[in-house]
């Protein structure tokens, strides 16, 4: 077993030999780019952070020089524009996201290496978000340098460029802390008035005391009423102006009636008319419950921003070809049509163009759902957001920003957003009921009492009518029950993005999977192997991973991921043959990996005929190994089905779900997919609009579609589903469209996110009843006048308490 | 029982100047990251010098 990487703690490689001195103890790393990072790390006296971490960090790459060239581009006044604040003289401030952290010792070693730096005057990374907060003298440093000091130590940083948006929301979160600390203290404070009150027996405490205490209560209510409620006004406000009733209408008019009848009580001495103890708790108790809910959601949107980068995105141009290959590097919003650009193999076409020089294979999955890598040469279009998997291209760009290919499916996006059915929300239902049934029989109480006993009682058992119906139970049945949920979601890797998103789930008939990247792995993987006859001293899958260890085709990749940690052998006179395979001299004998032709050339055999039918997949690409005795094994590679597939499809369909298989492939491999899993609605070859066709169709026969995906291709379905799930490796706009994202692309959680929906459905629904038979029993004393204000306090407090709780079952139980 | 007079004033002055503080200390950033500090006091920044560099 080898010996781990001092700083990645992955296993260093036999003959390799990166030393690093640390505490006079020398330790290995498994690369340079390790080494560097640890030695950076160490000479800056942080060697502390080693003791302290409590995970490895990513293995660590040597800097490249376009990452370098990028950084620096960074300083430039007019990118900065968009992230940068100005102070006065050349102070700066800007917020950073940072790549990397695993656990508190990268959050202290990020803000120490930074702080060394001459010219930082602050810097603040919050643990929770991620989020750096710097501010230096442009004086004295430039971003850059920060940027890069940051690279230096292993991690990344990115301009985090909606900052704006982000102060607005602090300020509001802020604020909404201080109410509920005024409506906390007020609380507090107005109960010691009040217990005094209703533990002395009647006329025990003079009337001068009484009144005192009573001023006193309403002095503490004030704040409450002016400041702390004001969200629950403008609210109601809202619903008045379009004429609906929501949840905030009866709290609006309980708070409204009961302070003013107190107030009048207060000034008239009327003294079972005070009721400012219940006021303040009932607004304490309503603004915690949405404070814990707009905390649960905000956690997890940062959860998601996270994955979401705002990063300008750079391009190579070439702005002499073909005289030279000199790049240069350009923000891509600034690439305009008619220029040249280099693409290099892994990265992603950033604008819509046609291939001047190069040929290559380009995977154009995310944009059409086809996993088969496309081979492109000189004179063909590719499209912004494919991939070039094998050789470096030169393009020249026809379409950029809105015009591109892109950019049509986002608005494809936008306008299925604007379609998306909404279920009314059970609460807001249920609301608009109670509340015309609570003014009806407080208006009742009112008109009997004063035909019976004069207009003077009638207006203190109306009061106790509002008070003890308490819509407190009500109002935080639902929050409650969501912020629970949500919370347990969160922690077994499904973040709610969208408010609306568990009751959705709850009621969904129909599930509809895209298949690349959801119900696949969505990359090129080993399915196969089949050795020929003759033995071999090394093992056939160690020679084709040598042979293409220098390549960055898919295939290479899946190869290397077959055969890891293993020392390969030396391959001389490599030679790639694009498109057909590659060549190259292993211990003196010359091999071939390819096309089954290109590889029969070198034995003069012809390979195709000993294709071996039976243990070879059909949908999969068939690749030969051989050298001049002729063909010694065959792989069989392919897009793998996830390992948790099979047992959720059976998960679904037995709880009489439909589940439906949508793809931008080709018929034969969808149709072969449909088949293992039992999936008997599918369509292949399908394009954005046919999927986004599909749902809707299904929409209007009445069913309530889930939809999961991950492509750029699957957003606009995404967005038009009743509900929709995107994995979280797959693209921006995919995770930005999905109501909740999938965090490790586990799909097996899909079954326990469906059982969780339900479950929190079924809590809110007892809460709700709960709420409603409290006010059967609570109401019919109210009204005959039994109801005195203690009595009304405990009531309300008693009734929020066991819907809390009722709540809490909901929470994750730690093992 | 005279008392009383200065103490529910001097009760209700106390809840106003607690809320004073409370509000001072979230516009002060005091509540922006509940989870960073419980760990940041872990850290020494005053390790012995000598100890990194005897290389």
């Amino acid at each position: 077993m080898n010996q781990p990487c001092f700083h990645c703690h992955l296993p260093v490689p036999d003959g390799q030999d990166f030393p690093i001195r640390y505490r006079q103890r020398t330790e290995q790393a498994c690369c340079a780019g390790c080494q560097a990072v640890a030695q950076t790390i160490i000479d800056s006296g942080l060697g502390d952070y080693y003791q302290h971490r409590t995970d490895s960090q990513q293995k660590a790459e040597a800097l490249p020089a376009e990452l370098l060239q990028q950084i620096s581009l960074y300083d430039s006044d007019k990118l900065q524009q968009s992230f940068v604040r100005h102070e006065d003289g050349a102070v700066r401030e800007a917020t950073l996201m940072l790549e990397g952290i695993t656990c508190a010792a990268c959050v202290w070693l990020n803000e120490q290496h930074v702080r060394q730096l001459p010219g930082v005057l602050s810097v603040d990374i919050n643990y929770s978000s991620h989020r750096a907060r710097v501010r230096w003298d442009n004086s004295r440093l430039q971003l850059s340098q920060i940027l890069h000091a940051i690279a230096e130590i292993g991690y990344r940083a990115h301009p985090y460029d909606s900052a704006r948006q982000e102060a607005v929301q602090q300020r509001e979160r802020k604020q909404a802390l201080n109410r509920l600390w005024v409506a906390g203290l007020s609380m507090m404070q107005v109960m010691m008035y009040a217990v005094p009150i209703y533990m002395a027996p009647e006329g025990d405490i003079e009337a001068q005391w009484l009144w005192i205490l009573h001023w006193a209560s309403f002095v503490l209510t004030l704040p409450v009423m002016v400041y702390s409620a004001v969200p629950f006004y403008r609210a109601t406000w809202r619903d008045l102006k379009t004429r609906r009733v929501g949840m905030d209408t009866p709290v609006t008019i309980g708070i409204l009636t009961a302070f003013f009848a107190s107030l009048w009580a207060l000034l008239n001495k009327v003294e079972h008319g005070v009721y400012f103890d219940s006021v303040s708790m009932f607004i304490f108790l309503l603004l915690g419950g949405r404070y814990l809910e707009s905390m649960a959601r905000r956690k997890t949107g940062e959860a998601t921003e996270r994955l979401v980068k705002l990063v300008p995105a750079f391009v190579h141009q070439l702005d002499s070809w073909p005289h030279s290959h000199e790049t240069r590097e350009v923000a891509a919003a600034n690439v305009v049509a008619g220029a040249q650009l280099l693409v290099k193999p892994g990265e992603t076409v950033p604008c819509d163009g046609l291939i001047l020089d190069g040929h290559s294979s380009v995977d154009e999955a995310l944009l059409t759902g086809e996993s088969t890598p496309i081979r492109k040469t000189v004179g063909d279009m590719v499209i912004a957001g494919s991939v070039n998997q094998a050789s470096p291209l030169v393009l020249e760009v026809t379409q950029t920003g809105n015009d591109t290919r892109l950019a049509g499916i986002v608005r494809l996006l936008d306008q299925a957003m604007a379609e998306k059915p909404q279920l009314a929300k059970l609460a807001d239902r249920f609301a608009a009921w109670f509340v015309a049934l609570l003014l009806l029989a407080a208006a009742g109480t009112y008109l009997g009492w004063s035909l019976l006993d004069g207009p003077q009682h009638a207006l203190w058992i109306t009061v106790a009518v509002l008070v003890v119906s308490c819509p407190c139970a009500l109002s935080l049945a639902t929050p409650a029950a969501l912020t629970a949920a949500t919370g347990h979601l969160a922690q077994i890797g499904v973040l709610t993005t969208r408010g609306h998103a568990l009751e959705t789930l709850a009621k969904i008939t129909d599930v509809v999977f895209d298949k690349t990247g959801t119900l696949t792995y969505g990359r090129m993987q080993l399915l196969a192997t089949q050795e020929a006859a003759h033995a071999e001293p090394t093992a056939a899958i160690v020679l084709a991973a040598a042979l293409e260890q220098s390549s960055e085709h898919p295939i290479a990749r899946a190869l290397s991921a077959a055969a890891p940690d293993v020392a390969l052998p030396t391959v001389t006179a490599l030679h790639n043959q694009p498109g057909r395979g590659v060549e190259g001299s292993i211990a003196g004998q010359r091999w071939r990996l390819g096309q089954p032709d290109f590889v029969g050339e070198l034995s003069g055999t012809d390979a195709t005929a000993t294709i071996p039918t039976a243990a070879m997949h059909a949908t999969a690409t068939l690749v030969a190994l051989g050298d001049s005795r002729g063909v010694k094994a065959w792989f069989a590679f392919g897009d793998q089905l996830r390992d948790s597939a099979t047992a959720l499809l059976g998960r679904l369909q037995a709880q009489g779900l439909h589940v439906h298989l949508l793809s931008g492939d080709a018929e034969l491999a969808v149709a072969t997919l449909a088949a293992e899993l039992g999936i008997a609605h599918y369509r292949a070859g399908a394009t954005p609009e046919d999927k986004l066709a599909y749902v809707s169709q299904l929409q209007q026969g009445g069913a309530r579609v889930l939809m999961l995906g991950d492509g750029v291709n699957d957003a606009p379905v995404l967005a038009r589903a009743d509900v929709s799930l995107a994995m979280g490796g797959g693209t921006d706009v995919a995770r930005a469209s999905g109501d909740m994202v999938l965090m490790g692309d586990d799909i097996a959680q899909l079954s326990k996110a469906l059982t969780l929906a339900r479950r929190t459905m079924r809590i809110i629904r007892q809460n709700l009843l709960w709420a409603a038979v409290y006010n059967l029993v609570a109401l019919p004393l109210a009204i005959t006048g039994h109801i005195t204000p203690w009595l009304a306090s405990l009531g309300m407090a008693a009734s929020s308490l066991l819907v809390v709780s009722n709540a809490l079952r909901l929470v994750k139980r730690s093992q | 029982m005279e008392s009383l007079y200065l103490l529910i004033p001097l009760s209700i002055l106390l809840v106003f100047v607690i809320g004073v503080l409370f509000w001072w200390s979230t516009r002060s950033g005091q509540f922006d990251d509940l989870e960073g500090p419980a760990h940041r006091i872990l850290m020494d920044d005053d390790s012995p010098p000598g100890e990194d560099d005897a290389r």
